[in-house]
């Protein structure tokens, strides 16, 4: 599933999509400070801005999965500097439970990332958006559902 | 109480106090030297000694010893006291001729000519005897390291058995009591004496464990340092509270943890300077003549160490040059802060001006990477310390300082001019960087408010909320927030304050529509929401019938409590607790907008 066949022309074209769900306090305002900064990152990632990590049920990383989502990132504020105390130790133990479960549903688990980001960590940000997009770019399209959804998987 | 008559001037005091109390009481100056008002007296010394005409007994009795009785009448300086006192300075004077204390005493006695032959050598020195320090040792600091060994001619203050022992506990007391000062307590002490240092002059000088912190502290009043402190380390002493007139000194005083509610919060922890003993080819702490800029300006200042002079610490003459080498530590990409420390160009203008005003013809020279003086009048300030003291500025970083003789080579590049120089100072002066002050991450940490890889806190908008913090309520003033100098600390800490103000006058809070609702039909009441809340805001709330019946026991959020977060819609299994603006079906809207 990692090595994606696909011909060369289409490989160009592609251009992987990254849902990344960021807490308001840390990882927004971390992304924010990026672009104030002036820190260019590329544009293959999309912000669900989300009141804290802990907000992030499992079922919005399916559904993002779902809709066609490459790669899902879910980014806080560093342990122990959550805004609201304690939100991103539940993210952490919950979504890591459940990374251990992507496999059952066929998606492989280095598509799902967590992280922590500050809002002073404006080129933090920007440098790791840039190491997931060459992430993803190297695991290829995440094609098993929408193959599923159109016939294509034998079905 | 008593009456006393002393000097024809009446006195009351209370029943127990001595003639020498009465005397102060009256304002009658009586000479002492082995008097301490918080050590038993003793009488030793003789030198206090006073009439007795009426009353009591009468004759000549030590005032410090001589309990005070009703009725009596003192003369402190009839013309039998006198002589007395002139025997007592003779004797004095041949055993210690060397004592500056008692060779003053007996200059204003009139004692032109000494009848005994001088003590020299085994016999003389400056102890004059009067055992104040052995009082001291033994009933005041509880320790006795110290008595009085041998007898007659070969008497002398010692230890016991002429060993020096643990028992000493290197406190200095006796040092410090001494009336002539002639006892070096690591005769007596087999460990190093150790001076506490004096936390704000740098440690440039020592200071007791009781004392002020600092000149203009408020309040203004001593406090004990019990780590150091002879009361709390051993139990005895006690001499504070013997002598404090206002009977002030309390040793059951205790640290207290004081508990406020409040509605909003300033930190205003300011900063520290960055120790530059990590560049070790500036020197510091290896040549005395290497300072920082902040123990420049304690040697400068008149309530500094040195009461203002200003002297080389290697052998205490002015400084004929001086080099201040900015930019230690700030501006530094690797092995440093590379943000700007902002202060340093105006301080260092500062210290040059304060150098030329302590040493007139002496020779300022400031490396400097840039001159930031961005501010009212600053560049024409530094202008100034260019053009009027002949200070010289020269653009370039310094490689290394070094000893050369008796002065300090400074090596370093002239950019301007191209070429490396080397000065030769007397003094070096590091304007090292400012950095947060230390606890301040856990302090941010308890206030949840986020702070930068530096330590330095997080402005809510770099450029929109620059006092506001992300947390409600938590405001920034000073040096906390980044390097600032005094006029913009003002300006951010006024507008901080109006900001608390506007928040706490208000009858009613604003809060974020955002919170957690419940919906309460399908609530199966697992409380694993409960669970997960931070704020405690979630408890039970029982649904009941007209008839009072529970039907149901279901999660309760308590708005004014609940911040948003968002943490018990995520752990619902029954999915009935949505937060307001980041319901499920708002996220799985934005989730699948992205894919459109």
């Amino acid at each position: 599933m990692t090595q994606q066949t696909s011909d060369s022309s289409e490989q160009s074209e592609w251009q992987p999509r990254i849902v990344a769900f960021l807490c308001n306090w840390c990882s927004y305002a971390g992304a924010d400070l990026a672009g104030m900064s002036r820190f260019a990152y590329p544009a293959a990632i999309k912000i669900v801005r989300v009141p804290c990590s802990g907000r992030v049920d499992p079922m919005f990383v399916i559904k993002s999965f779902e809709q066609g989502a490459d790669l899902v990132l879910v980014s806080g504020c560093h342990p122990g500097d959550c805004h609201y105390t304690s939100g991103n130790y539940h993210a952490r133990r919950k979504l890591l439970a459940f990374r251990e479960l992507l496999t059952f549903l066929g998606i492989d688990p280095r598509r799902f990332k967590i992280s922590w980001v500050s809002a002073a960590e404006g080129a933090k940000w920007s440098s790791l958006v840039k190491e997931l997009t060459a992430e993803v770019k190297e695991l290829g399209p995440f094609e098993t559902y929408s193959k599923i959804l159109t016939g294509e998987n034998g079905r | 109480m008593l009456k006393l008559t002393i000097d024809g001037q009446q006195v009351e005091v209370e029943q127990g106090k001595t003639i020498l109390d009465a005397a102060k009481l009256a304002g009658k100056e009586i000479p002492t030297l082995c008097h301490h008002p918080a050590v038993p007296p003793a009488g030793a010394c003789r030198i206090c000694v006073v009439e007795i005409v009426a009353g009591d007994r009468p004759g000549l009795v030590p005032a410090c010893a001589y309990p005070a009785k009703d009725e009596m009448e003192i003369q402190t300086r009839s013309e039998r006291v006198l002589e007395s006192r002139r025997m007592t300075l003779q004797l004095l004077l041949a055993r210690s001729p060397g004592s500056d204390v008692i060779r003053q005493m007996a200059k204003e006695h009139g004692i032109k000519e000494l009848p005994f032959p001088e003590q020299t050598g085994e016999n003389g020195d400056d102890c004059i005897m009067c055992g104040l320090c052995v009082r001291l040792c033994q009933q005041i600091i509880g320790a006795s390291a110290i008595c009085f060994d041998g007898r007659g001619p070969d008497r002398k203050v010692s230890t016991p058995y002429k060993s020096q022992s643990d028992v000493c506990l290197g406190c200095g007391a006796c040092a410090f009591v001494c009336p002539t000062g002639a006892i070096d307590p690591a005769d007596y002490c087999p460990n190093p004496i150790e001076k506490i240092p004096n936390e704000f002059n740098c440690g440039l000088d020592s200071r007791t464990p009781i004392h002020i912190p600092f000149p203009q502290a408020v309040p203004n009043k001593p406090f004990i340092d019990r780590e150091n402190c002879i009361r709390f380390r051993t139990g005895g002493c006690g001499a504070c509270e013997t002598i404090c007139p206002a009977g002030a000194i309390d040793y059951d005083m205790t640290d207290e943890f004081v508990e406020e509610e409040v509605g909003a919060i300033i930190v205003a922890t300011g900063y520290e300077i960055m120790d530059p003993s990590i560049y070790e080819e500036y020197g510091y702490g290896r040549y005395p003549d290497v300072v920082t800029s902040l123990e420049f300006e304690r040697m400068v200042s008149a309530s500094g160490p040195t009461n203002g002079e200003l002297t080389r610490p290697s052998n205490g003459k002015p400084p004929m040059s001086i080099a201040f080498l900015q930019c230690i530590g700030s501006r530094r990409e690797t092995g440093g802060k590379p943000y700007c420390s902002k202060i340093c160009c105006m301080y260092t203008a500062k210290h040059t001006i304060l150098y030329k005003h302590k040493v007139h013809d002496g020779q300022a020279f400031v490396f400097f990477m840039d001159i930031r003086a961005g501010g009212k009048n600053y560049d024409q300030f530094v202008r100034r310390v260019v053009k009027e003291k002949q200070a010289t500025y020269l653009r370039g970083r310094v490689s290394k300082v070094f000893p050369r003789g008796d002065k300090l080579v400074v090596r370093g590049a002239d950019t301007l001019s191209g070429t490396q120089v080397e000065i030769a100072a007397e003094m070096v002066v590091l304007v090292a960087a400012m950095v947060p002050s230390s606890g301040v991450r856990e302090l941010s940490q308890k206030l949840r408010v986020g702070y930068d890889e530096h330590g330095f806190l997080l402005e809510a908008h770099p450029k929109l909320r620059p006092v506001d913090t992300n947390t409600a309520g938590v405001f920034l003033a000073g040096a906390c927030h980044s390097p600032k100098d005094i006029p913009e600390s003002v300006a951010q800490a006024g507008a901080a304050a109006s900001k608390a103000l506007g928040l706490v006058c208000h009858t009613r809070l604003s809060r974020e529509p955002t919170i957690g609702v419940v919906d309460e039909s399908s609530c199966n009441g697992c409380f694993e929401c409960e669970g997960v809340c931070a704020y405690g805001a979630i408890g039970p709330r029982e649904i009941k019938d007209k008839k009072g019946n529970v039907l149901a026991t279901v999660a309760f959020i308590n708005e004014g409590l609940c911040q948003g977060c968002g943490a018990c819609a995520a752990t619902c299994r029954s999915k009935s607790i949505e937060v307001q603006g980041y319901r499920d079906d708002q996220l799985f809207a934005a989730i699948n907008a992205i894919h459109r």
